[in-house]
């Protein structure tokens, strides 16, 4: 693999190609935060919270530097105007969900982000699709998936798998950035559901 | 069915149809794209057919020709009778025996069935002289009404898949893309991206499998170019892409098509097979040693598959969202493997290049956008239907030299071009030249073509509110800023225009369309706030009405407008009380009527019924209903009578 460099808030930092821009701020600790990245699951880039900004070809641009892979020469900034707001909002836009979120709040302080700006959905849930992704790809059962898109996308547990594969796994529970609890109501809620009728309903 | 083994073999198939094709046998050219279908183009085939049969013509004497679409939509069902080149529009089953007849064996022009000029009262023979295609250019859809879109030899006849020859014959893969580069064309599915470029990219990316694609994932309420061109002239296309898979490396393609177009669906898969049959898609093509297949996948309707990663993991099978670029498709595309995928329209365009050469196109247009687009046409404007306009056009030009104007003596107000991500532009930019950078400057975008007229009795609140709504449906909700950020925005202008509206909404709609503009993961996101920035560039004044004053000044927001009865035109009538679904009309014989506000469901039925002698009904917003008028007042005296 050959050398990058790039430069990063002013260092010179060294970076493997096939790198990311947060693997490589981290690899030199530098702080970017991140709700739905996880080491070991693919990158997903939901949440948008390490948007970072970066200079090419002499033009600025947000971009989520979990996905985005390291060049040559990039200018990175992981903090200005621009990405402190653009995180403020974001952070706002998910606050109207999950207001009382430790790790939330905890980056509302660092933004200056009103909990209040939006009017309340408690949903508890910013899809930002850690089980969902952590099923599929550790645990390969796809127990628990999004449905629906838009803004009426939200996650729920297949009933058929949920009832075989969760009661003894909950690994997910843990990964879950706006807690626990959520996930715990969406899998009871799932399999809650009546079967259908021509069905036996499985003793517990 | 004969394979074709060679060109040599090709031109002497080609001249064998043409030869024995008469081109002064009359024949009876009818549009039966999805438009005309949808005004009754069976019937009227139907009607023909037994026509013919019944005055003893049968097929010696005339022949019937079911076409893709024209453009005119507006007047259908549309039909041309040929060698005359005679345009018949709004046809009826009941016209067809005087069409047969009077035109095919009297030769003898029908008045009641020419367009008639509405300035000059003149009907007009020939489709070319009608305004509404006089100002066009039809290099890509003019062929539709002279091909049967089911039949390979119609589009051999036309000079169909010469330009495959000549690009698998006498030219290289690298001066395919070297001619498409100097054409200068670029996407048109609405990133506007040179087209030749994205070849390059797609040809030096080192790799045995490639893919080429034709995106037909055409989601814009509205649009339907690219179904017109599917439908009505699909050899077009495959021909197009053949040879960009000739250019680029690629022995396999796809075409993306919505399921919601049968009619293309069904078209292009008769033009594969019959591709197949020729030998001009398959193995050792034409002779030359070069293979190549089509595929065609339907999507399931998401308007976010066109855009092109998310349409990747559709064809892959997977959740239609999309993923982070780079690595772009060109590099990893399908499967991980390089692919490149172009547009309907932007394949279509590649036979015209590869036969007239670079300059054909670089001579139509302006300095940064050539040749022509295809625009739908739709909205308040008198000349519904498929618009092909060479670039640097005007959009006067189009609304009103093409589209005939805005309808029933209203003003027009506004345009809205590029779809739910594109923008609203005012009368004041109306002379601006139809081009991708000029179309961005005024906070537009060219889109892939869709183009809706407004006229003075759309509210602009409304109309942002309704793409947001549309997006918030058909964004895939993978990311925050587009997923959160329409959701926002929606609950904002929905607001608004229920009377809800705060000091400071326009301010904060700006501040989450800058962030969903600047942090969404891909372009549906990126562009999802054109059309509220768009409208609130120009129309900042009716958010304001709707906002300070709870006024719509277009009357279209239910919750800001009122009916009211002005007693002093009511004629008591009794029409409207008798039309009211809802019984919240008030009244009687000779008895003044009022409207129960309370039961009033705002349907407008009243303001429409009410005979225009009288207009006494009438819409009012940001001010209080006036008090009903006491009940002993109410009693007309009508002077004949009071004698």
């Amino acid at each position: 693999m050959s050398k990058i460099i790039l430069q990063i808030d002013e260092r010179k930092i060294e970076a493997r190609e096939g790198m990311t821009i947060l693997e490589a701020a981290h690899s030199v600790g530098i702080f970017i935060p991140t709700l739905c990245h996880h080491e070991k699951l693919e990158p997903y880039g939901a949440c948008r919270i390490c948007t970072v900004e970066v200079e090419t070809r002499g033009r600025t641009n947000l971009i989520a530097s979990c996905l985005y892979p390291v060049e040559q020469d990039l200018v990175v900034r992981t903090r200005s105007e621009k990405v402190d707001k653009t995180r403020k909002m974001i952070l706002e836009l998910m606050l109207a969900h999950a207001p009382d979120d430790p790790a939330l709040q905890d980056l509302a302080k660092e933004y200056g982000a009103d909990k209040n700006r939006f009017e309340k959905e408690p949903s508890f849930c910013i899809l930002c699709g850690l089980c969902v992704r952590y099923c599929a790809e550790v645990k390969k059962k796809n127990a628990v998936g999004f449905v629906s898109r838009g803004i009426r996308r939200e996650i729920s547990f297949i009933p058929e798998i949920a009832s075989k594969e969760c009661l003894n796994c909950k690994e997910c529970f843990s990964l879950c950035p706006t807690g626990a609890l959520q996930a715990a109501f969406v899998l009871t809620e799932a399999l809650a559901f009546p079967p259908p009728p021509s069905e036996p309903v499985p003793d517990e | 069915m004969r394979r074709i083994n060679s060109p040599a073999e090709l031109d002497k198939f080609r001249k064998d149809i043409i030869s024995k094709r008469d081109p002064d046998k009359p024949c009876i050219a009818v549009c039966t794209g999805t438009g005309c279908l949808a005004l009754g183009a069976a019937d009227v085939v139907t009607a023909l057919k037994e026509e013919i049969k019944k005055q003893g013509l049968e097929t010696e004497v005339v022949d019937i020709r079911e076409t893709g679409c024209p453009g005119f939509c507006e007047r259908g069902p549309i039909l041309v009778i040929y060698p005359e080149e005679i345009c018949y529009l709004q046809v009826q089953p009941g016209d067809a025996e005087e069409i047969v007849s009077q035109t095919i064996v009297a030769k003898k022009v029908i008045d009641r069935l020419l367009y008639v000029d509405s300035k000059t009262d003149e009907t007009i023979v020939h489709e070319s002289e009608i305004p509404f295609y006089k100002n066009q250019m039809r290099n890509l859809i003019g062929n539709n009404i002279k091909i049967d879109p089911k039949s390979i030899d119609d589009y051999l006849a036309v000079g169909g898949y010469s330009a495959l020859v000549k690009a698998l014959f006498q030219e290289t893969p690298e001066q395919v893309v070297e001619l498409v580069k100097n054409s200068k064309l670029r996407g048109r599915g609405g990133a506007g991206f040179l087209a030749g470029l994205k070849w390059e990219f797609a040809r030096k990316s080192p790799d045995k499998t490639k893919y080429v694609i034709v995106n037909a994932d055409e989601g814009d309420p509205g649009a339907f170019m690219d179904r017109a061109v599917l439908e009505g002239n699909p050899h077009s296309v495959l021909e197009g892409l053949t040879i960009g898979a000739y250019a680029m490396g690629s022995h396999e393609g796809y075409i993306y098509v919505r399921q919601e177009y049968p009619l293309a669906v069904e078209n292009v898969g008769i033009a594969i097979k019959q591709a197949e049959d020729y030998g001009f898609i398959g193995e050792n093509i034409l002779g030359s040693g070069f293979d190549f297949t089509i595929k065609v996948h339907q999507g399931a309707g998401a308007f976010v598959c066109g855009e092109e990663t998310s349409l990747l993991m559709s064809l892959e099978g997977k959740p239609g969202e999309p993923r982070p670029r780079p690595p772009y498709p060109a590099v990893k595309g399908l499967r991980g493997k390089p692919t490149n995928i172009n547009n309907v329209e932007t394949w279509a365009n590649i036979p015209l290049i590869i036969n007239n050469g670079a300059d054909f196109l670089t001579s139509i247009g302006t300095e940064g956008s050539k040749g022509t687009k295809i625009f739908s046409l739709v909205g308040k404007v008198n000349n519904t239907g498929l618009v092909e306009v060479p670039m640097g056009i005007t959009l006067r030009e189009i609304i009103y030299g093409v589209g005939g104007g805005v309808p029933g003596g209203k003003k027009f107000k506004a345009v809205q071009t590029g779809g739910p991500s594109g923008g609203c532009i005012p009368e004041e930019h109306l002379d601006i030249e139809v081009d991708f950078d000029e179309l961005a400057q005024v906070g537009a975008i060219m889109g892939s073509g869709g183009m809706i007229v407004m006229d003075e009795d759309t509210c602009m609140v409304d109309v942002a509110r309704y793409f947001l709504a549309f997006l918030a449906d058909e964004s895939c909700g993978k990311c925050v800023p587009c997923r959160e950020g329409i959701r926002q925005m929606l609950k904002i202008l929905t607001n608004i225009s229920e009377g809800k509206g705060k000091e400071g909404d326009i301010e904060l709609l700006v501040e989450l369309s800058e962030t969903t503009q600047n942090a969404s993961l891909c372009a549906l996101g990126r562009t999802a706030p054109n059309p509220v920035l768009s409208t609130i560039r120009y129309f900042r004044d009716e958010y304001e009405a709707h906002i300070k004053e709870k006024r719509c000044p277009a009357y279209v927001c239910k919750e800001l407008i009122s009916y009211y009865i002005d007693p002093d035109t009511c004629q008591a009538c009794m029409i409207c009380l008798r039309k009211c679904p809802v019984e919240a009309i008030v009244g009687g014989k000779n008895q003044i009527h009022v409207i129960d506000q309370e039961k009033c469901i705002k349907c407008g039925t009243c303001f429409e019924v009410c005979p225009p002698r009288f207009g006494a009904v009438k819409k009012i917003s940001g001010e209080p209903v006036p008090p009903p008028i006491p009940e002993e007042a109410r009693t007309i005296i009508r002077k004949s009578k009071a004698k």
